[in-house]
Formats: C-alpha cells, structure tokens, sequence
C-alpha cells in the first residue's frame, strides 16, 4: 500500500467510513439531494440524549449577560428609539473554553460508546481543545492536527497557544506547514491509529450545538418572557450557525432571526504560505465563511451536517480591527476578557443593533476563552511584526494583509452586507457542477429549496440562469 | 551528546517535498515543502540536533524525525505594549458618561 498523495486521497472514502462509522451512502439519492434530517435523526443523538452526554462532562449552560453598557454606547450613535439591547452567552465558561465543547461532547462520548481508543481532529481552532478536552475525561487518546507555521517556520500566536492548550489536555499535537494536505496526513493518522474521525462536521458535532439554540430560547423566555429577536453567530464552517438555529427551531422559537457574521479577509488566499501571517484571524473569517456556505461538502464527511444557506436570514462581514475594537471595549466597559475570534459577532451586533428598536434583544451566542497568543496584544504585536499597519481611523477602509484599521470611535463600527441571493446562486452552482448533473430531479429541487432557504420557484429561476434543466 | 534516551523532544520532518505536493495551490505554497513537528520521549540510547531518531509521543505512538529541539517550550506571550489601542476603554468610559460627546 503506497502512501503517496495521490494514492492516500483516493483511499479517501474507505478511511472515512471506517473512522466515522457512518455510511452516508444510505442518505443519497445518487443525484444532489440527500437526505438531511434523516441523516441527523439516525445517526445523531436527539437533544434530551445530547443534553443528558454533555451534563457528563461538564459542558452548557453558560451563563447569559446583558451588556448593558455596550447597548447604551450603542444608544448614542442610534436614532431615537432605536439600538436593541445586546446580550451574550458566555460560551467560554465550558471546560475547554469555548462552545466548541458542545461539539466535541457528542464525537467524544460516542467514540467511546463504539469501542475507538482514541479520537483525532484535523483543526487549528478551539474545537482541538474541546476534543482534547473531552478525550481527557473520557480516557480515551487524542491526536490533533493542526496547520500552523509558514515555510519560515513562524506560527500565529493565536494557534500555538490552542497547540499548548490540547498538550496541556494530554494529547499529541501534529503541527504542519501551510497547505491543504493536512487532509492527507490527516487520513494517514486515521488509518495507521484506526481513532475515531472527531470530525467538526458529523451530525454527532452539529447535533451538539443544537442544544446552545435551545438553552438561548429557554433562557430568554424565562427571563424576558419572549425568544431573542436576532442571533448573531459568527460564521466560519457553518456548524456554529446550523446547530444553534437548529436548536432554536427545536426550541419553537420560528421568529427569531439568523445572522451569520464573518472577519472580513478578503484578497487573502488561505493556502498562501506568504499569505498565511498577514491575516489576524486563524476561524471566523470568510476565507472559511464563503468557500463553505457556497459548497458545504468540502468537508472532511462526504455529507456535511452543518448547512448554513439552510437556516441563514442574513450575512455580513466586519473588519478585522471592528472586532479588536470590541475586545477591548468589552473588557473596558462590560469586564470581560475574553479572546478576540468569539467577539465577531459582537462587533457585527453592535452595529446591527442601531438598526432595531429599543426593546428588541440582540444575542451574541458565544465568547472564547483568552490567554497568551489569543489574545488583542500579542495578535496586533503579531500583526505589526509582519508588516501590517496598525491604523486608528475608519474601518471602511481597511485592506486584509495590509493594514488593520481600529474605529476612531464607536460610532465608526458598520457591518458590510453579503449579497445571500449570490451566495445561494454560487451554492447552486457549485452543485450541479460537483454532481455532473444534466437535468435536476424534483426531489432535488426540493433539496435546493431547503439547502438555501428559499422555494423551488427561486430554484428553478437560478436553474434556468444556468441552463438546467428540471425533471418535470 | 545533545539528548538521551527518555528525554522530551521535538522532531521535524517533510512530509511531502515540493514535486509531490497537491497541485491545486499558490504558486508560493507549490515552492516549499510540506513540514511537520511533533514531539514525544526519545527512544535512541542517544542523539545529537540534525540526527534522525524515533520518539514515543504522549500517547505512545512511534515517530521517526530529525532530532531538532529538547525540553521544548511554548515562547509565545502577551505580546509588546500596543499603545494604538490605549484610546478605546478611556474614550468609552467618557462617552458613557451622560453629556460627554466624542471629540
């Protein structure tokens, strides 16, 4: 058995089923659609089950603030009557420090109930230490696999301080150079260990955010007598995005609005080892946010259940600096430190907020933990010592890799809308492209309608856009 | 003698030279290999910087590399004084206090 690139890849497959112990190929129709709910209801938990795995170990129920002197700095640049109160769950209260603990409860404890000695992931971002995290008080082994240095050998702060943190959980951190053959190593680790794939994207993983979406709906309906009005969910994978939603719905709280928010990196390639050091964001960003809402199956599962198009009502970006700002404002003004990358969506909510009445509620459905590497100062110490320039000034103005520019003042925070209806057209697209397919079935379209939130008419339009044609 | 048998170490490895990477990258990613580091308890009776040897990691599986660190560390920190930011709690605070306007 050779172990060449090529030959790795194309053993692919086998490898996955082995480690994931799912056969998706009993969900597929053999054309685009596939069967969703099915895949989560049969080989997921249900959330009273999941609910019950994560008492085990600790993790949920956060605690939820209202940022109360946020949303009156948010008062000063709204109009009268405007600027929604803003609350956030404190995600970074679960044992590994970020919600990221959710999805790796399920992988984990399921790995063990199949008999898998270990566990590994393929992650540079907190979801590592969650799993390491899990591993540990399961008592299985851990393997992650991590992207972290450029060809100088030079690493983001922010990803050594999450290898730190798995070794310090007792796992083995494989740390590599720039390149989308972490996958290749990654497979290779499966095979010669035979650990469980702890995939972010398995319906084990999704399922367990489900249950921060149903906390949030209790939350609030217990303290506020209502659902939130809008979550803001920093987007990257989409996981985040698709169990929260999925929770909320669980939960019946159908009005509430999804927002996905993303670090704006645009212009900067993500496989670019020259480019690698001069973004300031390693998740969140829409270096992941767009290449996986407009194909989520380039994950490492053939099906991935996490579908942001599925349960998004709107996206939009922030700038790097915007999201540095509100770090630091959040511990100034509301006492809470906490890392950078959890703060997107509070720095796209602060801008959101201006937009809704006053007794609307806004949530940011996470924080992360902070400490060396992760953390305003050694990110922006990072950032100048490769060249970026720190600028105090409007954040409109920003370019990704070049310069990192800070609000000159509240009133300069603003979110950059992404137009969805191209994004759900790229998603269509990239279907029929991946799938080869000449002539889209009926139960397809149903799926296209679902996988992008939208009706079959809005399907069949962009189909015809694209010279499709629709089994009638 | 750099590191004896049982000592901590940190190894480093190609795991795919130029010529066999992926073919879908940057130009730039395409020029330079594809590396590794991991670490465990060294397994030769003794080694020396640049040499290859084989390593036990944490959770017991054999690696081979080149022998590149012993008792490694993680240097990374809170970083230097970043004085741009210094604005941002005082201003806040000021604006929060009714009657205060931003400058």
């Amino acid at each position: 058995m050779s172990n060449s690139y090529d030959e790795v890849m194309a053993r692919k497959s086998e490898i996955m089923k082995k480690s994931v112990g799912i056969d998706y190929s009993i969900f597929e129709s053999g054309s685009i659609a596939f069967d969703y709910e099915r895949m989560m209801k049969e080989t997921g938990y249900s959330l009273q089950e999941i609910e019950e795995i994560q008492k085990q170990t600790s993790v949920g129920s956060t605690p939820l603030y209202e940022l109360k002197n946020i949303t009156k700095l948010v008062r000063k640049f709204s109009s009268p009557g405007k600027g929604a109160r803003i609350f956030i769950k404190d995600e970074a209260c679960n044992p590994s420090g970020s919600f990221k603990a959710r999805r790796a409860a399920t992988s984990v404890y399921h790995a063990q109930k199949l008999g898998y000695k270990g566990v590994i992931a393929a992650t540079s971002g907190n979801y590592g230490a969650a799993v390491a995290s899990q591993a540990a008080m399961r008592g299985l082994k851990c393997i992650i696999v991590q992207e972290c240095y450029d060809s100088r050998g030079v690493g983001q702060p922010e990803i050594i301080e999450k290898a730190r943190a798995c070794e310090a959980y007792g796992a083995e951190v494989v740390q590599l150079t720039v390149g989308p053959e972490l996958f290749y190593s990654f497979l290779l680790l499966l095979e010669e260990t035979g650990y469980f794939n702890a995939s972010l994207y398995t319906p084990f993983g999704i399922a367990g955010v489900e249950t921060l979406g149903y906390e949030l709906s209790m939350d609030f309906r217990q303290r506020e007598g209502k659902d939130p009005d809008v979550v803001v969910i920093t987007n990257a994978g989409g996981g985040n995005l698709t169990g929260t939603a999925r929770g909320l719905i669980k939960a019946g709280a159908f009005d509430t609005k999804i927002v996905g928010a993303s670090v704006n990196l645009e212009g900067l390639h993500m496989a670019s080892d020259e480019q690698f050091n001069k973004k300031s964001f390693t998740t969140g960003h829409t270096g992941f946010g767009i290449p996986f809402a407009t194909w989520p199956d380039r994950s490492d599962v053939p099906r991935s259940a996490a579908r942001p198009l599925r349960y998004m009502d709107r996206y939009v970006t922030v700038n790097q600096g915007s999201v540095f700002y509100m770090t630091e404002l959040l511990a100034q003004v509301e006492g809470l430190e906490r890392g950078p990358a959890g703060n997107t969506a509070l720095a796209a909510a602060f801008s959101i907020a201006q937009e809704l009445d006053e007794d609307k509620i806004i949530v940011v459905q996470e924080t992360e933990y902070t400490g060396a590497g992760k953390h305003i100062l050694p990110q922006l110490t990072f950032a100048k010592e490769n060249g970026i320039e720190l600028i105090i000034g409007d954040p409109k103005e920003e370019i990704p890799g070049k310069n990192i520019i800070l609000p000159k003042n509240p009133g300069y925070m603003h979110t950059t809308e992404i137009d969805l209806d191209k994004i759900k057209r790229s998603y269509i697209k990239n279907c029929i492209a991946n799938y080869k397919v000449e002539t889209v079935t009926e139960n397809d379209l149903e799926f296209l309608a679902q996988d992008t939130k939208s009706s079959k008419e809005y399907v069949i339009n962009v189909l015809k856009d694209l010279n499709v044609n629709v089994e009638r | 003698m750099d590191a004896k048998k049982g000592d901590w170490v940190r190894i480093h490895n190609i795991i795919l030279t130029p010529d066999k990477r992926a073919s879908n990258l940057p130009e730039d990613t395409r020029k330079v290999p594809l590396e590794m580091w991991d670490k465990g308890f060294l397994l030769n009776e003794e080694a020396n910087i640049g040499q290859e040897v084989e390593i036990e990691t944490y959770i017991g599986r054999r690696v081979t590399g080149i022998l590149v660190e012993i008792n490694p560390y993680w240097g990374h920190d809170f970083g230097k004084c970043v004085p741009e930011i210094l604005y941002i709690g005082r201003q806040a605070r000021a604006l929060l206090k009714e009657g205060e306007d931003i400058e």
